[in-house]
């Protein structure tokens, strides 16, 4: 078969959150309690996955200063949201530093308020007419994406009395195959809310919360218009292997 | 070697993101969703419909789950396209509402072989993600009247317990002449379904 001389690299699950955080209350009755099976010898069904390339995007899919109006009327004109305006960009780059080309990323967030726009959410904060809150692109032949977006606001939420969580964008990256496949959050650079909250802390490193950190990056930032932060996502390295079964 | 980005779960909200007519969002243009093959699609038409259920045993109502399979004659198709009759990648979620199934309307995959020459039986590829699950987790979903593939099929068998391995195996049901299979996916406890690391 095609695919099944690659590999990935070993997932390193003492580095990636425990299923079992109790910390985290919900993942308490959502972990499972048996071991995993390690299958020794991946196929191809675990070595590929889909390419989006032919996935027809909108315009504004990765601009959600634009992509989203309560009024259709406002539909490219007035009425931006509220909030602070940021770029959010970087690359997708396997575990050797090989850029990650034409992967779908995908984002979603609440708004400068810490409300999101999901028919489950009754936080008191308002929603904001001019922002939804979601985003997706494909990653260019280097590997980078990019969104511009508004800095989501902390919010509040039933885990401890007084628990929140830092502001932060979900971020959903595919990979060349679902063995890559990644769902995390990137946080903001120097949040006091880090470190205190029970999701970060379901990691047991702090080299592994610092994957999660998007960077100020003041020289991709727009003068006048708005900041940017850069955030680098890192999927499991690609090995060819030239000795299976011999 | 650089580290991977580490996972966080995918939270109460993903739907948003990766199905926002959950959310209660307008759709854009295309959407990766749950009708993975249209009528004309090679193969046999069915629908794959389940629950996930906590350790308590309660129905876990907002789950998003992603699905991978091979085309009816055993191959790969990455190419992801709304105008191809049939699509290898789907995604579905469980919800608030009624009996908080997911479902998939797809072909039955063909049996796909390993690059050892082993055949593996017609299965269909599950990811979870949901509140409370920090990495997502990865599971098969094997068809209850492939009990002879089943059987020889080196995935399955290196579970351990055999007992565990009919927790990957959906049931059929004929609903209106239709082929629909049923799995339950059950995170914790009693009847746990099968996980994979890979």
């Amino acid at each position: 078969m095609q695919h099944d001389n690659k590999r990935y690299v070993e997932r390193d699950r003492d580095w990636h959150p425990a299923a079992y955080t109790p910390g985290y209350k919900t993942s308490v009755a959502r972990s499972p309690s048996q071991a995993l099976v390690s299958l020794q010898a991946p196929s191809v069904s675990e070595l590929t996955g889909p390419d989006f390339r032919r996935l027809r995007m909108g315009p504004h899919d990765n601009d959600l200063l634009l992509n989203y109006r309560e009024d259709p009327a406002l539909a490219g004109a007035a009425g931006l949201p509220v909030g602070e305006r940021i770029i959010m960009f970087g690359r997708v780059i396997d575990q050797f530093g090989k850029p990650v080309p034409h992967t779908l990323v995908e984002m979603w967030q609440a708004n400068a308020g810490g409300r999101y726009r999901h028919k489950k959410d009754a936080y008191l904060a308002p929603l904001d007419p001019n922002f939804g809150g979601v985003g997706r692109c494909l990653t260019d032949d280097q590997g980078w994406y990019r969104f511009r977006t508004i800095k989501p606001g902390p919010y509040p939420w039933g885990n401890g009395i007084n628990t929140w969580r830092p502001a932060h964008i979900h971020v959903s990256v595919m990979g060349p195959a679902i063995s890559t496949r990644l769902v995390t959050q990137m946080y903001f650079e120097g949040d006091p809310l880090i470190p205190i909250c029970p999701i970060v802390q379901t990691l047991n490193d702090q080299e592994a919360v610092e994957t999660m950190i998007g960077r100020l990056d003041m020289a991709r930032s727009r003068p006048m218009d708005c900041l940017a932060y850069r955030f680098d996502l890192v999927v499991r390295g690609e090995l060819q292997t030239y000795f299976e079964n011999q | 070697m650089l580290r991977e980005t580490a996972s966080q779960t995918a939270g109460p909200y993903v739907h948003i993101g990766l199905a926002l007519h959950v959310a209660g969002l307008p759709e854009r243009d295309e959407e990766i969703w749950s009708q993975m093959a249209r009528p004309e699609a090679e193969g046999e038409p069915i629908e794959v419909v389940g629950t996930v259920i906590d350790g308590n045993g309660d129905l876990v109502r907002d789950a998003l789950l992603e699905a991978w399979q091979a085309d009816a004659q055993g191959q790969y198709r990455p190419e992801f396209d709304l105008h191809k009759p049939f699509n290898g990648f789907g995604r579905t979620a469980t919800t608030a509402e009624g009996g908080s199934e997911w479902s998939l309307t797809t072909i039955k995959p063909g049996a796909v072989t390993r690059g050892d020459g082993k055949v593996m039986a017609p299965h269909i590829n599950l990811a979870v993600f949901a509140r409370g699950i920090n990495i997502h987790l990865q599971t098969r979903l094997y068809f209850e009247d492939e009990a002879e593939t089943n059987a020889a099929c080196p995935v399955l068998n290196a579970i351990e317990s055999p007992a565990r391995r009919q927790t990957l195996i959906a049931k059929r049901e004929e609903v209106d002449g239709k082929v629909r299979y049923r799995f339950d996916i059950r995170l914790q406890g009693e009847g746990e379904t099968v996980f994979f690391d890979f």
